[in-house]
């Protein structure tokens, strides 16, 4: 009975919980009702996706109104995969945020904190779980709305700026989205993604299907943060409690990426997007030169929330360039950087809440000589510094891998060095903050302070273990990357 | 036990040695006789395993799948069991030799340095042990990441500056070069397994081939093959047991050793041989060669020229391997033993003269010959060895490269190796003759020798025996040259 509904419990467990969290007054019973929500929720996901790989495709009508009138809900093994990122990191970064947020979040904002925090990932699930374009349009709102009011109650009053710059850009974004689902519905008179899937080849060659592309694409890359659209994201991912940026580090601009991968080859499909528009071609430039330039300027900051914010959009890059290569090893390196790159950061992130916690700076000089002080703080930074370079045995690796395949497997060995040599650049970045940690003389300040407790600790190595575990065992990744991989290139969902 | 459960014990007993000695580190004496212990243990794992493949078996061990079809795989074959025998037999010799220039130095973080030094041991054994190409990657990374803590031991700002040259080279050729190629190799062949005769024939051209074999050659940076070899110098901040044993024998050995695994086990000799492709890779090997015994001549620093020495040595096992016929594989594999025992001979006199006269410079050690007979007798067996001189094994090595060059008809190359020899004669003899012969500098505080003796006894002691395996070496050679026999063809 419970099983049949889990797509509806996937998306409003959270969504009752943030109702619920808003309702009570004590912080402690708020986060213990948000807890519930994401712990619901990724029970969910985990049993759709196990029925995903079992072989099922899973079709759920909302409220009993079948489609294309009512909403559907479908799951393959592309959202399962996704839907199984969002909730995981839900789960974790929640366990972390009980101790992180009482730290830097005003008390009487608490509740509030929690009700947003619950919105952001109800409407992060509901964009992947859903099968309706609108829907998706929808929860993108919802999600977003969550995410400036999460972003603004960080401690820092620059976070109100950035909060407002990203609501600015994030609107820009969402407006070109639902322009170019307009134009989609114009033309075709359905928003159900099969069905449009299922009607767009009669259309090819309508302008009104490219000029909805066109606004999908760029209002889809904005909220992915595809250079060169990505300057809402360092100031919104430095300034935002430690905790927020961990969530939506790992999870939102992942989220981004599959409705872009869902436009691209299941909608539009992949003869459309690559063969007739030739969108490879766009594409891998602008990846190569968000990987590299971002990766020159993650080495010159000082502020290293500020400085994994640009390496998150370099990594973005390396996601993009494997779906511009539009093979299935190319999308099954993206679809695994999706979730290998959710975990390194997640890591990165908490454990940067960790230090945010004690010594209450993440400035580089704030870092200096706390290998003696936190140990296993900076262990873990240092582990999860070493997967985003991509050290072997470690999901960094596993990513690595495949992408360098898909390069050579087009014959792009230029492409494929460059991805090479473009990881020395994080050797760089990641180096000059564990040098600092483990041989630079202590401040007054970091002299002073103890280890992180152990609810911070423990959610952070969690994430650190996900790194190490997939990277020793790749394997039921890679087999879910690689089914993904299969179903986006074959056409409906 | 099977001979593959012991392969993965050779690993696993350094570690296991690495956690003893944090535990112990309240009381020096227990430490390091766990280290001394672990190292034994050791040796007699190592020797048991060698009895294995001296029969013919070949042990092998899967640790994990982390890849479908890209297993963790650990296959014991001859030349990896030759790269064993001389790291795991150093290994216990150069801890005697640590404990008694560690504390004759007063270096701190004793324990630190034990502990990552046992974990670079695992990893070199990892190296020798690599089942394949995956694997051999991990270990050769695994082996840079265990030696930065050494390497900056010091924490001094010199020390920082040489660590970030030591990591940025290694790693980036590593990442930038070799995975490129090893994942190009993968593509071609769908197999990333070491085979006899390689398995990469007729599967690629010959542009792709050299291409490769370029990636490999210059992506396995601790071949330290110009222009790449800029880390090693860096790298002799480290105290000098690091120097020793990880710059002399593990770490730069892990680097020939991989070259001469890939050109056997990837290419195949055969295969290059037909091709021509490692031609040009021959003349930059003996560049190398050349060029670095040149710069050996201008530093003063020991430790500097030795680091030099050591570069244009290893150039002559690349240009073992890149001479692709039998001769040349058996002279670069037996270079592998003859330089470890020779190189690591020269770095512990050259830590004793430290310790026991705190002199770094040659220049000032003119007369201390006299005082520390013991140590510049050793250095001069040393130098033989790397000169290639009976009564040392060095000789045994140039023989075989000679001829195998004379084999593939690069006369010029046999120049190459006479001149490189004459450039050492110049650069190395001349510190034991200048000690022994020169009067010394005449001491500030006039009066006799400055209260200078020979180094502290486990270190004299350790300078004694692989000064003794040097001509040990010359007179049996054996069990090495079959070991390298077996993959070198007939």
């Amino acid at each position: 009975m419970i099983a049949a509904h889990l797509p509806a419990i996937q998306v409003l467990g959270p969504l009752l919980a943030a109702a619920l969290c808003v309702l009570v007054p004590w912080k402690r019973v708020s986060w213990g009702i948000a807890m519930a929500g994401a712990v619901t929720a990724f029970g969910a996901a985990v049993g759709l996706l196990s029925r995903v790989l079992g072989g099922e495709d899973i079709r759920y009508a909302l409220g009993g109104w079948a489609a294309p009138w009512g909403i559907e809900y479908r799951v393959d093994a592309v959202n399962g995969l996704v839907l199984l990122i969002v909730a995981g990191i839900g789960v974790v970064v929640t366990l972390f945020a009980l101790t992180s947020v009482e730290r830097e979040v005003d008390e009487r904002r608490i509740p509030l904190f929690y009700g947003a925090w619950m919105l952001c990932l109800c409407g992060l699930l509901g964009i992947a779980i859903t099968g309706d374009a609108f829907n998706i349009f929808v929860f993108l709102e919802i999600s977003s709305l969550g995410t400036y009011a999460l972003i603004a109650m960080g401690s820092d009053r620059r976070a109100l700026v950035s909060a407002f710059r990203y609501l600015i850009m994030g609107s820009i974004g969402a407006s070109f989205i639902v322009i170019g689902i307009g134009l989609l519905y114009v033309e075709t008179g359905t928003l159900n993604l099969a069905d449009l899937a299922e009607r767009l080849p009669a259309l090819y060659g309508e302008r009104t299907v490219l000029v909805a592309f066109a606004f999908l694409t760029v209002g889809t890359s904005l909220k992915l943060a595809l250079f060169p659209l990505h300057v809402w994201l360092p100031d919104a991912y430095a300034f935002a409690p430690s905790a927020v940026t961990g969530l939506i580090a790992a999870t939102s601009t992942k989220v981004a990426v599959y409705v872009l991968l869902r436009f691209f080859f299941t909608v539009f499909g992949v003869t459309y997007s690559f063969g007739e528009l030739s969108l490879g071609m766009w594409l891998l430039p602008l990846a190569l030169v968000a990987i590299f330039t971002m990766s020159l300027v993650a080495i010159f900051q000082r502020n290293i929330k500020r400085m994994l914010a640009y390496s998150s959009v370099a990594q973005i890059g390396y996601i993009i360039l494997g779906i511009s290569f539009a093979s299935v090893t190319g999308l099954t390196a993206a679809t695994l950087h999706l979730f290998n790159h959710a975990l390194m950061k997640g890591a990165l992130f908490l454990a940067l809440g960790c230090v945010m916690y004690r010594v209450g700076s993440v400035h580089i000089d704030a870092l200096r000589g706390l290998g003696r002080r936190m140990p296993w703080t900076m262990a873990a930074f240092t582990a999860g510094g070493l997967s985003l370079i991509g050290v072997p045995l470690t999901v960094g690796f596993v990513s690595k891998w495949y992408l360098v395949l898909g390069a050579l497997e087009q014959g792009m060995w230029p492409v494929a060095a460059l991805v090479l040599v473009t990881s020395t650049l994080a050797v760089v970045y990641i180096w000059r903050v564990v040098e600092a940690v483990y041989f630079g003389e202590p401040s007054a300040r970091a002299d002073s302070v103890s280890e992180a407790p152990l609810r911070l600790l423990v959610p952070t190595w969690a994430l650190i273990a996900a790194n190490l575990y997939f990277g020793i065992d790749a394997s039921l990744t890679t087999n879910v990357a690689g089914q993904a991989a299969r179903a986006l290139l074959g056409g409906a969902p | 036990m099977n001979p593959g459960e012991l392969a993965l014990l050779a690993l696993v007993i350094p570690a296991v040695g690495a956690v003893l000695v944090g535990l112990l580190r309240s009381s020096p004496n227990l430490r390091e006789a766990a280290s001394l212990t672990t190292g034994g243990v050791l040796l007699g794992v190592v020797m048991q395993i060698h009895r294995a493949v001296a029969a013919g078996e070949t042990p092998r061990f899967v640790l994990a799948e982390p890849l479908p079809g890209i297993p963790l795989e650990l296959v014991v074959e001859p030349l990896g069991m030759i790269f064993a025998l001389v790291a795991g037999s150093l290994w216990i010799v150069t801890t005697l030799y640590a404990i008694g220039y560690m504390r004759g130095h007063h270096e701190k973080n004793q324990t630190r340095f034990y502990i990552f030094f046992a974990l670079a041991i695992s990893c070199t054994m990892g190296v020798a042990f690599a089942g394949n190409l995956f694997t051999l990657f991990i270990f050769y990374e695994a082996l840079t990441l265990s030696t930065f803590p050494l390497v900056t031991h010091a924490g001094t700002d010199a020390a920082k500056r040489a660590g970030r040259v030591y990591l940025g080279i290694l790693l980036s050729t590593s990442i930038g070069f070799q995975l490129l190629a090893i994942i190009w190799t993968y593509l071609l062949t769908g197999t990333i397994d070491f085979e006899m005769g390689g398995i990469l024939e007729g599967r690629a051209g010959a542009g792709v081939v050299a291409v490769l074999l370029a990636l490999y050659v210059f992506g396995i940076g601790k071949a330290a093959l110009m222009p790449f070899h800029r880390w090693l110098p860096a790298a002799m901040v480290a105290p000098t047991p690091v120097s020793a044993l990880l710059h002399a024998v593990a770490v730069v050995k892990a680097g020939v050793f991989s070259i001469l695994k890939v050109t056997i086990y990837v290419f195949g000799i055969d295969f290059l041989t037909q091709l021509g492709a490692s031609v040009w890779l021959m003349w930059v090997a003996a560049a190398t060669i050349i060029l670095a015994s040149l710069v050996a001549f201008r530093k003063d620093n020991l430790k500097a020229r030795l680091a030099y020495s050591t570069i244009s040595q290893l150039s002559y096992v690349v240009l073992g391997a890149m001479l692709a016929n039998t001769m040349g594989i058996i002279g670069g594999g037996m270079h592998i033993v003859m330089h470890a025992f020779g190189k690591i001979t020269l770095f512990f006199c050259a830590g004793a003269v430290m310790v026991a006269a705190h002199k770094t410079e040659i220049s000032d050690m003119k007369g201390l010959g006299r005082t520390m007979p013991v140590t510049f007798a050793a250095f001069f067996v040393g130098t033989l060895s790397i000169i290639g001189l009976p009564p040392a094994g060095g000789t045994w090595s140039k023989w075989f490269l000679g001829l195998g060059a004379l084999d593939a008809g690069q006369v010029g190359l046999v120049a190459v190796l006479m001149v490189s020899s004459l450039l050492s004669i110049g650069y190395l003899m001349i510190v034991p003759v200048r000690a022994f012969f020169s009067p010394a500098a005449p001491n500030p505080h006039g009066h006799g020798n400055g209260g200078i003796h020979e180094a502290p006894l486990p270190s004299l002691i350790a300078i004694v025996i692989t000064s003794l395996c040097c001509f040990a070496l010359f007179a049996y050679p054996d069990p090495f040259f079959r070991l390298i026999s077996m993959v070198a063809g007939p």
